[in-house]
């Protein structure tokens, strides 16, 4: 085995040229690979934290909400349909009850208790429709980071403060600290003062959303107790599909993951997924086709070489490890030197975490290099690519091979 | 004198139909340990099929061979390739060497491939051998550095490695100048004598027969002298 290693090293060293080159193509098909992992790796860290991070992991909701309502004041026509009230069922009553019992399950990191609704946001002549949350004092960051989207302001909500989007914000040219009369769909109002301007980077919140305090919620939707809605988030957002159930057997109410939800968002998910997985076998294929040609050329090449060996009692299966090693170190090496670079091309990229919205480039992530994969797959690879040729050596008659 | 190998019967046809080549036509040949013999014939008579049969690289199609008292005629790819390394040596008359391996490297392969690696003790008496073949400055040399000559001789301390029973060697000289082959011929002369082994060597040149104590002639596809 030591001793077939030594040709095989010979054989690779004795063309240097030739083996650098091919090292260097195998090294290549390796970089590749590392970099569509650290690139779908990155972009699917990049688009769950822009959208599912943003996400409540698990959502109990109350079964319905009153469709948006503006009440008639000029001329004209408004047609509304209106659904038969769900009221009675729309509010979830008993929280205090089961809240302790969620928070208290392994893996959640907290909740949020909120009345939704819809409404419309006024100042001046200007009117703009808009979704309320109401979310309970000092727990305004625990699903969406309210804290770190802030612009101007901060994101507490005490009584009688609202948080806007900056392109709402800048639509109807509101500055911090001014007032703003918020109507919900209920028909209720209230004047509430702007003590923050957040931005997430996407349209709908930074355009349609307004935030309130629970408090401010209970008053414009006429709610004196429950909520219309708990979000839970977790520790790990893949537990969500676990966890639901467990939720909904805890507390009877109908929990759900945001998997249910955000199929499409996993499907796209997925999809990229897959299409990183084929670009990844096309490299690993290319890198097989390039080892099995030039060993069956080299096997070709040494044919008098193998006679020679082969009369002179090496056996079948020292000529095939001779050129199967040469495979595998091959593969190794392209592999080592494939992922060394890999890793120094990535490290030129911006940092996945600093990679921001809008920004220009690619959100690589590189410690989803798969490095160690990438350098097994390939000297598994390259063996398995050196096994034919490996065996046609081994097998040639060793009279025609010396071809005296 | 013990017998080393007999060959009874010895066919061998290439091809088949139209195109049937019958090289040998039921061959007799036995060979007694210690013999330095010339295998003579004109050029496709034969001569290297039957090195080849001999040396266990190839099947005759119908006949027996026996070395040492063993039936190789029917023995396995393993078998032979396990007794062609400790009983036989070759010399070829070309591509002899690994040419990306030194002298040394060369001559200690047959030890090496064997043990699986390669041992002091294997260099130790490749060294010595190489001495042996006049090469003690060219050791280390890589063999594609070396003449036509050198390589020959080391192809010889090759042959003689693990101390086989017979040395085949097909037309050795056959490449070399007069002087290159009368060396090459002069210390296989020399090894015969001092340890008894048994060489077998074909040529088409009379001179160089004429040192071998045999000569066997093929033709026809029989030995015919
Ligand atoms: N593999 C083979 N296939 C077909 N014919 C062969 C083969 N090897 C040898 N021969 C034929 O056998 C005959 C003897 O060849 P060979 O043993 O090389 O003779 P010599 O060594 O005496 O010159 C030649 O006619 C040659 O063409
Ligand atoms: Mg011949």
């Amino acid at each position: 085995m030591l001793y077939a290693l030594k040709i095989a090293t010979r054989y690779l060293t004795a063309s240097k040229a030739q083996t650098a080159l091919l090292v260097f193509g195998v090294a290549i098909g390796v970089f590749i690979f590392i970099f569509m992992s650290a690139l779908i790796g990155g972009l699917a860290a990049f688009i769950m934290a822009r959208t599912a991070g943003d996400l409540a992991h698990v959502v109990i909701q109350a079964e319905a909400v009153d469709p948006a309502l503006l009440p008639r004041k000029s001329k004209g026509t408004v047609l509304l349909v209106q659904e038969t009230s769900t009221r009675a069922t729309a509010v979830l009553k008993d929280t205090p009850a089961f809240i302790p019992l969620i928070e208290a399950l392994p893996g959640v990191i907290g909740t949020s208790q909120q009345i939704n609704g819809s409404g419309f946001l006024t100042r001046g002549g200007q009117v703009t429709q808009v979704s309320i949350y109401g979310l309970e004092p000092g727990k305004e960051s625990v699903i969406v980071d309210l804290a770190g989207y802030m612009v101007e302001g901060s994101a507490t909500l005490g009584t009688g403060d609202v948080l806007l989007g900056k392109t709402l914000a800048e639509d109807m040219d509101l500055q911090l600290g001014q007032t703003v009369r918020l109507q919900s769909s209920s028909g209720i109002e209230a004047l509430l003062s702007i003590s923050g301007i957040y931005e997430t980077g996407s349209g709908g919140p930074d355009r349609r959303q307004a935030y309130v305090g629970l408090a401010t919620a209970r008053t414009l939707f006429r709610m004196a107790q429950g909520v219309t809605r708990v979000e839970i988030k977790l520790e790990d957002l893949y537990a969500a599909d676990a966890l639901a159930p467990r939720i909904r057997a805890l507390t009877g109410l109908d929990a759900k993951s945001w998997t249910e939800q955000a199929a499409q968002l996993l499907e796209a998910l997925n999809a990229q997924a897959q299409t990183g997985y084929i670009l990844k076998a096309f490299a690993l294929l290319t890198i097989i086709i390039g080892v099995a040609s030039a060993l069956l050329l080299s096997t070709y090449r040494r044919r008098p070489e193998i006679g020679i060996m082969r009369a002179m009692g090496a056996g079948r299966w020292f000529v095939m490890v001779v050129f199967v090693s040469q495979g595998a170190l091959i593969g190794l090496m392209g592999g080592l030197f494939g992922a060394a670079g890999g890793y120094g091309v990535l490290l030129a990229f911006p940092a996945r975490e600093t990679f921001g919205p809008g920004q220009s480039g690619l959100p690589i992530d590189i410690t989803q290099g798969a490095y160690g994969l990438a350098i097994v797959l390939t000297t598994l690879g390259a063996i398995a690519a050196s096994i034919l040729p490996a065996r046609a050596a081994a097998r040639l008659d060793p009279v025609t091979a010396i071809g005296q | 004198m013990t017998t080393l190998l007999d060959v009874r019967d010895l066919v061998k046809t290439f091809g088949a139909g139209e195109a049937e080549t019958r090289v040998l036509r039921g061959l007799n040949l036995t060979m007694t340990s210690g013999e330095l013999a010339a295998l003579l014939g004109p050029s496709g008579s034969g001569k290297s099929t039957l090195l080849t049969i001999l040396g266990t690289l190839m099947h005759p199609t119908s006949g027996r061979h026996t070395m040492l008292g063993v039936d190789l005629t029917t023995a396995s790819d393993h078998a032979l390739t396990e007794f062609r390394n400790l009983h036989i040596g070759f010399v070829f008359q070309f591509h002899n060497l690994l040419p990306d391996f030194t002298a040394l490297e060369n001559v200690i392969f047959p030890t090496a491939v064997r043990e699986g690696r390669e041992t002091g003790s294997a260099r130790s008496r490749g060294r010595e051998l190489l001495v042996r073949m006049g090469l003690g400055e060219r050791i280390q040399f890589p063999t594609a550095n070396l003449s036509g000559g050198q390589k020959q001789r080391v192809a010889v301390a090759r042959a003689l490695m693990n101390r086989p029973d017979l040395v085949l060697a097909d037309e050795p000289t056959g490449n070399l100048d007069r002087a290159s082959a009368l060396q090459v011929m002069d210390l296989i002369g020399e090894i015969n004598r001092d340890e008894g082994t048994t060489f077998l060597i074909s040529t088409h040149d009379e001179k160089i027969a004429a040192q071998c104590r045999r000569q066997i002639v093929v033709g026809d596809g029989l030995v015919t002298g």
